[in-house]
């Protein structure tokens, strides 16, 4: 595609896929809250879990990876 | 005093910067340049015995894991030298690792698992350095490694528990009219595995790296004011110290999960 309407678009639509990066941003935030909430409650069950703490950020970060795969192939490679 | 003068020095700086600002200001890196692959020697074609600077990193990362575990162990110190305790606190944490996710027989593994932390962990450090190649921001790169788990893990359920790894799929816990929709499910993400595996890893990685030459770009095109993205790149860089260690114990972490899961599939 050329033209300036369709690089706009392309524009946009990396912008938008940007808002993936706030929302995994959010995600992983969640994880790591909960996750100090339920250790402060009981700190002695706290260190043999964090391997799910790690396991669910990553679940969490890599939605907000593939949005941001989307914004760099709209940018360089579209 | 000290106050008056820091006010002064940043309204000189803000004067000066309008003053002097430059006409155009244009990225002078790109800042995905960084991740093309080259011929070490010469411009030619690349086929697949062209030594490149990827495969050159690669090999660096090997020869520092090699260093680091063969050289480390080699003196057996009881008072260990730095090498050795580094070398005995990575052995002990991916023992550790593996035996806690994957179980007791999860343990025959450990040598992959253990060559693929090591490896992975180095590749990310190695490409840390300036004006080095970070190997593991390529999906190409990250995707073999997944490929190879995942291959593994799947042909390793199948020897290991015959067709009845396949109760992997069929979550016996649910009401039975919900059980093929839940199984078309766990199918697809079973499948979609290497897929997130490996770009969580290369796309971290390049992320970081791109976002480095991001702020140095700034850097360049802000004049007097560039000691603020200095500053920012060298957080940027602290943090991606710590993601570089993180998606190295992410990857190692899910292959034990997908290991316990071929070991032990039932749902």
């Amino acid at each position: 595609m050329e033209g300036d309407i369709a690089q706009m678009g392309q524009f946009i639509g990396a912008g938008l896929a940007a808002i993936g990066s706030g929302a995994a941003a959010i995600g992983v935030g969640h994880v790591a809250g909960n996750f100090l909430a339920g250790a402060l409650r009981n700190p002695s069950a706290a260190a043999g879990q964090t391997a799910t703490l790690f396991i669910g950020i990553a679940f969490a970060e890599a939605l907000g990876i593939f949005s941001f795969l989307v914004a760099l192939l709209l940018m360089f490679a579209v | 005093m000290g106050k008056i003068f820091f006010f002064a020095m940043l309204a000189l700086a803000v004067l000066s910067g309008l003053l002097f600002a430059p006409e155009t200001v244009e990225l002078a890196i790109h800042p995905m340049d960084q991740f093309i692959v080259q011929p070490l020697f010469g411009h030619g074609d690349i086929a697949w015995y062209t030594p490149t600077n990827v495969t050159l990193w690669m090999v660096l990362a090997v020869a520092a894991v090699f260093a680091l575990m063969v050289l480390g162990s080699s003196r057996r110190a009881i008072v260990p030298s730095r090498a050795q305790s580094l070398a005995e606190l990575a052995y002990g944490f991916v023992y550790k690792m593996v035996e806690d996710v994957a179980g007791k027989d999860g343990v025959k593994f450990f040598p992959y698992i253990m060559t693929l932390f090591m490896f992975i962990v180095m590749a990310n450090a190695l490409g840390l350095l300036p004006m080095s190649f970070a190997t593991t921001s390529h999906i190409a790169v990250t995707a073999i490694l997944a490929l190879l788990v995942f291959f593994t893990v799947t042909i390793l359920g199948f020897v290991k528990n015959g067709s009845a790894f396949l109760g992997l799929f069929w979550v016996s816990s649910a009401p039975l009219a919900l059980r093929p929709v839940l199984a078309i499910i766990e199918l697809i993400s079973y499948f979609v595995r290497p897929v997130s595996h490996s770009i969580r890893l290369g796309g971290n990685v390049m992320a970081g790296h791109a976002v480095l030459k991001v702020f140095a770009g700034f850097a360049g095109a802000l004049g007097l004011f560039s000691f603020l993205p200095i500053f920012a790149i060298t957080a940027v860089y602290a943090l991606e110290v710590l993601v570089a260690f993180i998606q190295a114990y992410v990857f190692t972490i899910l292959t034990c999960v997908y290991l316990k899961d071929a070991l032990h599939p039932s749902h």
